[in-house]
């Protein structure tokens, strides 16, 4: 058997510890996928894996026990999985061009949950179409709410879906109800004063709470759609840690342009030695130091005023001794 | 008389209509759902009839245009009061049939109980209603079951079929207008709603037992006390009063009236800390036993007109309709044991 493993990886198949066997790994950007496709997975797995099928973690399938040597089939019944989600590719019937960047995972969000302030699946896909493929280990993940259901925060972008509350206070009937939400639920920005809930802007996070409790549409979403910017979360063995926040209130075109311009940042200052070509972003950030990525990363974005970019930025984790 | 509209010849009446009158009707509210990328339709101003949602139900009534959510009543100094001002323009309030009898509650507990409220007279004054035809129901309604589907008591009527507006008008100053704008003049009826997917059996007899059914403590779990249901309803009547301090030296304010619903902690207080109702059940009770039981025999007819908001808003899914077939059912029984 002669097989070149580091063009398989690339094309998302797996060196798997059954000698001889790959499995494939199939992208679902946004992780949510119309049900169509779902025999064309159960074919591959009955008839060239062994049977089976994995959910991964980022929310795409893995189907295991496949000989190397039916890859080229695998990768032409993948075609119309790969064109049915109108993900980038570079060959007909060739299967994923890349799989350094990860699938893009989504919450749910608002095309079914209540609490999503945006539909998770379509940005997701957005994002997809804008940075892949890819070979850059870059882990990206959108979650609708604060609730942070995706745990966006424990990747390299994490998007946090966010609503600016509007008040309006001939509709205000003093339940109280949106200032419980908030004080319960949230992080406390609403305040009973002369019988009408007070927001603190700068504890709000934009969750929606208040809108999702009160009875009487005084409390309604924004027009404009926001979001939560985290940076830089990992897992792994060196230095795990959650992401911080980055930008707070920040639109969706400026979040696709520092994720692209990342890209470059990353391309310039990866170490050269990195094994496999793989390296978190964070480790570069903490060998350039912050102001080089941030000089890099926010080319060409021009943030709203409403924006709020956190400086300066620091990190935490776990480190082991 | 009635009068069959285009569109255009239904823009020139609404110009005229508009001089006159601020009007107000179903209408899509974009963005504005609960959930992110949903719409609300409920009531607002219209500037022109193809504005006006003809075949959703408005997520609240139109109660609020003549009992405001929050309404100043006076402001006041230390030694001084002045009697807050009175919308001017005259209003014009499209609404279906259901909601029209709705009115007719409003007017029964503030105008006919003995006393006159100033305040809500002063903008019952002003209205004008324009009812909306209703050809089909929606999944909650009842209104059939409720005598209230039908009605002939308004100003004006309107029905909406392909692109033609029908309005029947019965006030004499403009039918010269409709006349002028109208394609043609003829018989117009408004539709109405005969068959409904929901039936609501109302109790004939209510056993003084029936305060302490197990039938509501279902509720004391699943009601949340939002009060959604009171504050979409068409028929809820209750306020409370808020004397509110400007803050500048806490001496002079306003004097405030906001709804105010019985689901809601606070409704029940009592000098002294007590709390009438501290369960969710004991607040569905009160409720469902005012629409469809106290109020009728106090006016000799039911207070519920079966609009199904309540059925329609509720987050925990709890229906109106089915808790009241239920106690039906529950009063049926007991009245046969006995």
């Amino acid at each position: 058997m002669d097989i070149n493993t580091k063009k398989l990886k690339k094309n998302a198949f797996r060196v798997t510890k059954v000698r001889n066997k790959t499995a494939s790994r199939i992208r679902v950007p946004g992780g949510h996928l119309e049900a169509k496709y779902l025999p064309v997975l159960q074919h591959i797995a009955e008839a060239y894996g062994d049977g089976t099928l994995h959910i991964t973690n980022r929310q795409g399938f893995e189907i295991p026990g496949i000989d190397f040597e039916k890859m080229v089939e695998v990768n032409a019944l993948l075609e119309s999985i790969i064109t049915g989600m109108d993900i980038n590719r570079e060959e007909e019937n060739g299967g994923y061009p890349a799989a350094g960047t990860r699938n893009i995972s989504a919450c749910v969000g608002n095309r079914v949950c209540p609490y999503a302030c945006y539909d998770t699946t379509a940005f997701a896909q957005r994002i997809e179409k804008a940075v892949f493929p890819n070979d850059l280990h870059f882990k990206i993940a959108l979650t609708g709410c604060s609730n942070d259901c995706a745990k966006v925060r424990m990747h390299d972008f994490g998007i946090i879906g966010m609503t600016e509350p509007q008040f309006e206070p001939d509709r205000c009937v003093t339940c109280g109800a949106c200032v419980k939400a908030c004080t319960k639920k949230s992080t406390g920005a609403l305040t009973m004063v002369n019988f009408r809930p007070q927001r603190d802007a700068q504890k709000c996070i934009g969750c929606g709470e208040c809108v999702l409790a009160c009875p009487n549409m005084a409390w309604t979403r924004s027009k404009e759609k926001y979001y939560r910017l985290t940076l830089l979360g990992r897992s792994g063995k060196k230095n795990p840690r959650l992401g911080e926040n980055f930008v707070k209130w920040i639109d969706a075109d400026s979040i696709v342009q520092i994720i692209l311009n990342t890209y470059e940042y990353v391309e310039k200052y990866i170490d050269p030695e990195a094994p496999g070509g793989k390296e978190h972003i964070g480790y570069i950030v903490d060998r350039t130091g912050f102001e080089e990525f941030y000089k890099w990363a926010m080319k060409g974005v021009h943030l709203s005023e409403k924006a709020e970019i956190t400086s300066p930025m620091y990190w935490s984790g776990i480190r082991y001794k | 008389m009635g009068y069959c509209f285009t569109e255009d010849g239904m823009m020139s009446v609404w110009s005229e209509l508009e001089k006159r009158y601020d009007i107000y009707a179903p209408k899509r509210f974009a963005g504005k759902g609960r959930f992110s990328d949903t719409d609300c339709v409920r009531y607002g101003q219209v500037h022109s009839a193809t504005e006006i949602v003809f075949d959703k139900k408005a997520e609240y009534s139109a109660k609020e245009f003549l009992l405001p959510n929050a309404e100043t009543l006076f402001y006041f100094t230390e030694d001084q009061i002045l009697e807050s001002a009175c919308k001017e323009k005259e209003m014009l309030v499209f609404l279906r049939s259901c909601d029209l009898h709705a009115i007719k509650r409003l007017d029964a507990v503030y105008l006919e109980q003995g006393f006159i409220d100033s305040y809500y007279k002063r903008l019952r004054d002003k209205v004008k209603f324009v009812l909306m035809g209703c050809p089909k129901a929606f999944d909650t309604c009842f209104c059939v079951d409720m005598g209230t589907n039908k009605s002939t008591d308004y100003d004006m009527s309107i029905d909406k079929v392909n692109d033609k507006y029908y309005m029947d008008c019965k006030i004499e100053e403009w039918t010269e207008l409709f006349a002028q704008s109208a394609e043609r003049v003829q018989d117009v009826q408004p539709a109405y709603v005969t068959e409904t997917k929901t039936h609501v059996n109302l109790p004939v007899q209510m056993p003084n037992t029936m305060l302490q059914s197990d039938l509501w403590r279902e509720y004391d779990g699943r009601c949340i006390a939002c009060g959604r249901c009171n504050f979409v309803c068409p028929t809820c009547t209750c306020f409370t009063m808020q004397d509110m301090y400007y803050t500048e030296n806490g001496k002079a304010g306003e004097r405030r009236r906001v709804w105010a619903s019985c689901m809601v902690d606070g409704y029940a207080d009592v000098a002294g800390g007590g709390t009438y109702r501290k369960k969710h059940g004991e607040r569905m009770r009160y409720k469902v036993l005012h629409k469809v039981w106290d109020f009728q025999k106090k006016h000799g007819y039911p207070m519920c007109v079966g609009c199904g908001r309540c059925d329609d808003i509720c987050p925990e899914y709890i229906s109106f309709s089915h808790c009241v077939n239920g106690l039906k059912k529950a009063c049926k029984e007991v009245m046969e044991n006995e």
